[in-house]
């Protein structure tokens, strides 16, 4: 029997455990949301690394780093460093303001209806965008690594596990499963670090050397055939450690560039992650959570350079990547499996496909549940019931509403199996950025700020971003008929940078303060001082 | 819509009325919301510049950022890995700095729970 088969099995066997166990802990909407408020900083902390660190960041980023050396290391700076952006402006006015969801913060001093409607909105897109791409990377990975489960069974198993969690276990069990995955991702990445590094002695000066051993090339413009640039040009060789093979030529720099706006203001503004400060039982908890969660992702990005840079030097981009037909597809998801395969043989190969599989179900319950709160408590709570409590029916909403967002992305991933959905990570972070995080930091720190503003410079943000992504080389592209994972539309590309945060950010602020300017709201600007106040004293707090 | 009045805050229990503005209008309110902006504000533009500088010099200065300081490691990776230590420091002096403002907050927090009853 398969190996990886074998540690999946061990894994949903104690995933389903600790649902059970939750299962019993899990009947008012302050447990289903929110876990009762019972979770600690520290283990919070834990949580929202196992929410953050995803399948695109672990195996991912090692591919990237893999296939593309230094620019690959990029993405990993910027994950980090968002944090700060959560730890200093909104973790905790947002745990002192809120109650279950990103709209609680947003409505607190704006018009309900009109803000929760366009908030829930925007988290469905960001949260169901995120989980296509990791349902669609579920299907691909499981399948590859145990051929005896096809791309839809992986699927559907993904799903159905996810539901579980979440329509039983609540946040409770989402959170201790997103726990156990932080602890098994961070182990197996420690363990193939050192590993890497033994190979080396331990000598970072050997491993570097190794490194820049590793060259990569490419054009100014266009790609290279057999050797030539399409102008007739050598096309410019790097090694690994130099920037620029990824990002170059004309837009190069300010796609860069474009990306570090979408992580760095994005993170503050995905649902997923927000929601999990309200699972603490108080704002210094909620910066506690921030703290050990950045140790833990810090640590974390650092050691992808050892996965990315071990396989580059120990694997060989040349070897990274699928038999078919007798030729070598390449694939950079399995980078850091290959890695482990070359390092400790198909044991450890196995535990690594295990980890990257408890990486997937743990976010994409996250995702499940983040969503499912938008809908049960914001859209039919407060808007449709106008906010009459009745505790037992907006659980079971809820908990309908996780099924029917469940069914819906497995059955989308199933339809898009055969498109490059990577871009829609990159999609998410944008709306998030330019959608969310204006509406946050304007509410919480700018008076003026009201309803108007918010839901123009929400609308704005939003699909500026999408239909910018649509335009750009994410979504449009000419491939060619071999191409494994085809481009959604075979055309050129309008707009030319892979990810539009830098125009859709700043456009997503415009809007909402010339909203705001444009229009007058006296009782937002009054009930400010309440926001103000409780912001930063935690009176009320939930 | 008649509904569109309705705010949707949480229900309050330690509510002081009418009276946020006089809290917010409180001195000792007040210097606690400069003493965090003159932290957080200056610290937030901090990190910014010293983020965006990675991307802008690395994007548009790749030659002079592959040199290398030492061995085979140059400027580029190492101003990359100073990024961490940077979001690590600004964390810790943050976390440090915090535990003044709680102080200052549960003062406030306790009056205005107070002043309720």
């Amino acid at each position: 029997m398969n190996t990886s088969l074998v540690m999946f099995l061990v894994f949903i066997a104690i995933t389903l455990g600790i649902t059970y166990w939750a299962s019993k802990r899990t009947q008012t909407t302050a447990e289903f949301y929110s876990a009762g408020r019972s979770i600690t900083g520290f283990q919070n902390g834990w949580a929202v690394a196992g929410d953050y660190m995803s399948a695109a960041s672990f195996l991912g980023i090692a591919g990237l780093i893999a296939f593309y050396g230094y620019d690959g290391f990029m993405y990993s700076v910027g994950w980090l460093v968002a944090y700060l952006t959560v730890l200093l402006l909104v973790a905790e006015p947002l745990r002192n303001t809120g109650k279950f969801t990103m709209a609680d913060v947003l409505a607190f001093r704006l018009r309900s209806r009109s803000v929760r409607t366009v908030a829930a909105l925007s988290t469905l897109t960001v949260s169901l965008f995120y989980m296509i791409a990791q349902m669609v990377g579920a299907g691909s990975l499981v399948s590859l690594l145990i051929p005896q489960i096809g791309f839809n069974t992986a699927i559907v198993m993904v799903g159905v596990l996810m539901l579980i969690y979440v329509i039983f276990g609540g946040m409770l069990a989402t959170t201790w499963v997103q726990i156990v995955k932080a602890v098994l991702l961070m182990g197996g990445t420690i363990l193939l670090s050192v590993m890497v590094m033994a190979r080396f002695g331990f000598s970072f000066g050997t491993f570097f050397d190794a490194v820049a051993g590793v060259t990569g090339s490419f054009c100014e413009a266009g790609t290279p055939k057999a050797g030539v640039c399409p102008d007739g040009s050598a096309p410019v060789v790097r090694d690994y450690t130099q920037p620029g093979l990824y990002y170059h030529g004309q837009w190069g720099p300010l796609s860069l560039i474009s990306l570090g706006v979408a992580l760095i203001f994005g993170t503050a503004g995905l649902p997923h992650i927000l929601v999990r400060f309200y699972t603490v039982p108080s704002a210094q908890q909620a910066r506690v959570s921030v703290v050990w969660a950045m140790i833990l992702i810090g640590a974390f990005y650092i050691m992808t350079t050892f996965l990315g840079f071990g396989a580059a030097t120990l694997v060989g981009k040349e070897n990274i990547g699928v038999m078919k037909d007798g030729a070598l597809v390449p694939n950079q998801n399995l980078a850091a499996p290959l890695l482990a395969q070359e390092l400790g043989g198909e044991v450890f190969l196995s535990f690594v496909a295990a980890i990257a599989f408890a990486t997937i179900l743990a976010v994409v319950a996250g995702l499940t549940i983040a969503s499912s709160s938008a809908f049960a408590h914001d859209i039919w709570f407060n808007v449709v019931k106008g906010g009459k409590e009745d505790e037992r029916e907006q659980v079971m909403v809820a908990r309908i509403a996780a099924g029917v967002i469940g069914i819906l992305s497995i059955v989308l991933a199933i339809a898009l199996r055969s498109l490059n959905v990577a871009f829609l990570v990159g999609l998410a972070f944008a709306v998030a950025a330019s959608a969310n995080v204006p509406a946050i930091v304007l509410t919480l720190y700018w008076r003026r700020f009201n309803t108007v503003g918010m839901v123009v410079g929400m609308l704005v943000g939003l699909l500026s971003s999408v239909v910018l992504i649509v335009l750009s080389p994410a979504v449009m592209g000419i491939d060619p008929p071999t191409a494994a994972a085809r481009h959604l539309i075979q055309a050129a590309p309008v707009f030319p940078l892979d990810n539009p945060a830098i125009v859709s950010v700043p456009l997503g602020f415009l809007a909402a303060v010339l909203g705001s300017l444009l229009t007058r709201d006296p009782a937002a600007e009054a009930a400010y001082s309440e926001l103000n106040v409780r912001a930063n004293t935690g009176v009320g707090a939930v | 819509m008649a509904g569109e009045e309705i705010r949707g805050r949480a229900p309050d229990p330690v509510s002081p009325g009418d009276d946020w503005a006089r809290v917010e209008a409180d001195p000792e309110f007040r210097a606690l919301v400069r003493a965090k902006r003159s932290f957080l504000l200056p610290a937030t533009v901090f990190f910014i510049v010293y983020y965006f500088a990675l991307p802008v010099l690395v994007g548009y200065f790749p030659e002079a950022m592959g040199r290398d300081v030492f061995g085979e490691v140059n400027v580029a990776y190492l101003f990359a890995l100073s990024q961490f230590f940077m979001a690590w420091i600004l964390m810790w002096l943050y976390v440090r700095r915090a535990r003044g403002f709680d102080a200052q907050a549960e003062r406030i927090a306790a009056q205005v729970r107070g002043g309720a009853r």
